[in-house]
């Protein structure tokens, strides 16, 4: 069972590597990355460099190409594909069709994995994309943990899941939350609830309000923690009460279906977070090495050990975790 | 330019379900699409009842098209889904790629719904080969968007051979979650959510703190606050848009259809409701109204 880190910058890149990854997953400096935020990402010299050093240490490069092209602007997304490749990635993990068409066709040998974006969510969508050679699918965090099973139990692909980071609530690649509020999505700018459109106001009595594009996502009174205005995390109003109508702060944590994943033979375990610091990549790398190389040492006996989620529960949003979508309660 | 019904996004009773369809059938809409699009708990009809009721929208001289379901999480979703698929008589819309799979092992022609990811002419050029015939375009896209796509040589040269439709009326999709959002405002756990959506056949509206109408839940379906209405832009769909698609609505969708039929050209332009938007298509935020 590999680990699969993220990282935005050759520091936390490095940070994964030295600390247990088997694979790092990067993606580029531009609108072809579901990641495009300011100041991260690689350019092409840095993915030849990524690539280098990644290799060095006899693990593996994926390079995350995963929004959907634009009309007029297709070359940037074929020479995406070209550059990395040029560049030595291992893998690519794309999402839009027909840039999977392409990077199959004009790249053989290359490993293709379907990106989380493209939200395969069934054996039948699977199938759908088997026809452009894919290797791996990365599943969408909507699923249970039965669900996964049944679709692990049904093909005979490889897939991954997300076992740590941020959560999110709707099926990836089939949300447009942020475009209608600021006319970018991750589909298509690559960035979900864009930081140049948050505002914070401070009122006369103290209360933070956090905004999105003008509209309110939340308020915080004196001395409540805040969060990043993410618009399906804020505390809306249904029926008179007001509360996280959509979803919590919280970050996805696996740790404890980690034995259940291993049994039915998950090929990966991707921890989110390539808008990260090179520091929290560094110490969720190592509590994740831990525990998968105790579950594979003796998975019966795995239990969860306690400094492991204290380590991840003061890195998560709010300090808190849940399973997620993997345990039915949270639906 | 062509009209279209899109399937019923939210829960509502067999008979006013029938109700709906039967006046349907007395109006002068063209495509009628059938179908439950968001939950598969949703029973109230079946898919014999979905067949009878294409029966006769056909009968009333209405193109009818099955929907099908737009996240699909299990192996039995996967069942119902061949059903609609080996339907034997209607053209079927595609919400997940993994319909297109099952027509496409028949091959079947398909209309690919707004929920499946086509950004692009290369995708559209993809699809079209595997037996697509009409593209529904994602709502979050805007009609300069459109243009260039449509515009790429790789596309007028194969423009004959497909439709496109715009989502054009109506609280706008925009997410699909495992997580049901209506259970959850009744503090219910999925499993035991008593089909509780029946009683909000409008769906449940989010507001910001400071009231202003933000989202619409319609089960593990998001909606835009805002509806979405085009009604004054048809003459800007000319040459780009074949067929408008209305969603059907609880009051008032047939007094829609003929004001949006009577303004194809922009003859008469309709004042706008203050929670009405056109953002998406004006290349804007998608909640705007301009």
């Amino acid at each position: 069972m590999e680990l699969l880190c993220p990282a935005g910058s050759m520091p936390a890149l490095k940070a994964a590597v030295e600390n247990g990854a088997d694979a790092v997953y990067v993606g580029l400096k531009d609108e072809t990355n579901a990641r495009h935020f300011a100041g991260l990402n690689l350019d092409e010299a840095g993915l030849a460099e990524a690539a280098r050093m990644v290799h060095r240490h006899g693990k593996k490069l994926h390079v995350a190409i995963n929004t959907f092209a634009h009309a007029d602007t297709w070359e940037t997304w074929r020479r995406a594909v070209d550059m990395a490749a040029r560049a030595g990635a291992d893998v690519l993990i794309l999402a839009d069709l027909a840039v999977l068409a392409y990077a199959a066709e004009r790249y053989p040998k290359l490993e293709l994995h379907l990106s989380v974006q493209a939200s395969a969510t069934n054996a039948a969508a699977i199938d759908f994309y088997r026809q452009f050679r894919i290797q791996r699918v990365v599943l969408p965090r909507v699923l249970s943990m039965n669900q996964v099973r049944a679709i692990a139990r049904t093909t005979d692909i490889e897939l991954e899941v997300f076992a740590f980071g941020s959560l999110c609530i709707m099926a990836e690649g089939r949300c447009y939350l942020s475009s209608y509020m600021t006319g970018e999505s991750p589909n298509t700018a690559g960035a979900c609830s864009p930081a140049r459109f948050v505002r914070w106001d401070e009122t006369e009595d103290g209360t933070l309000e956090s905004r999105l594009n003008d509209i309110l996502i939340d308020r915080f009174a004196p001395g409540e923690t805040a969060g990043y205005p993410t618009l399906c995390k804020g505390r809306f109003e249904v029926g008179g009460e007001t509360y996280h109508a959509l979803e919590e702060p919280t970050s996805l944590n696996t740790l404890s279906l980690l034995p259940e994943l291993y049994r039915e033979g998950i090929a990966s375990l991707k921890i989110e977070g390539r808008q990260r610091s090179p520091a929290y990549v560094a110490q969720i790398t190592r509590v994740w090495r831990q525990a998968i190389d105790a579950v594979m040492a003796d998975p019966a006996g795995f239990s969860v050990a306690q400094d492991w989620n204290r380590v991840l529960a003061s890195l998560s949003e709010g300090s808190q975790t849940t399973l997620g979508a993997y345990h039915r309660k949270w639906k | 330019m062509k009209f279209s019904l899109g399937a019923i996004q939210y829960f509502w009773p067999k008979q006013v379900v029938q109700n709906f369809y039967r006046q349907a059938a007395e109006s002068d809409v063209d495509i009628v699409y059938l179908g439950e699009t968001v939950c598969s708990k949703r029973r109230e009809l079946k898919y014999e009842d979905y067949m009878e009721l294409a029966h006769m929208l056909r009968e009333a001289g209405k193109q009818v098209c099955l929907s099908t379901m737009t996240l699909l999480e299990a192996p039995s979703e996967l069942r119902e889904l061949r059903k609609y698929c080996n339907n034997g008589e209607f053209l079927v819309e595609a919400n997940d790629v993994g319909a297109i799979s099952l027509l496409q092992e028949n091959q079947l022609p398909f209309i690919a719904g707004p929920a499946i990811n086509c950004y692009n002419h290369h995708s559209v050029r993809r699809l079209l080969n595997m037996g697509m015939t009409r593209w529904v375009v994602p709502v979050e896209l805007s009609r300069d968007w459109l243009q260039d796509l449509l515009g790429q040589t790789l596309i007028t040269d194969v423009r004959g051979c497909f439709e496109t439709e715009v989502f054009a009326f109506g609280h706008m999709p925009l997410a699909w979650s495992g997580r049901c959002f209506t259970a959850r405002s009744e503090n219910r756990p999925k499993d035991q959510c008593e089909l509780c959506c029946i009683q909000y056949p409008e769906g449940r509206t989010v507001t910001s703190q400071d009231g202003q109408q933000v989202f619409v839940l319609n089960g593990i379906q998001t909606q835009s606050g805002t509806r979405y209405n085009l009604v004054n832009q048809l003459a800007s769909m000319q040459g780009l848009v074949d067929v408008v698609r209305l969603s059907p609505q609880l009051e008032g969708t047939f007094d829609w259809l003929q004001k949006f039929r009577q303004n194809q050209h922009g003859e008469t332009q309709v004042p706008l409701a203050k929670l009405d938007s056109n953002g998406y298509w004006l290349n804007l935020a998608g909640l705007v109204q301009k």
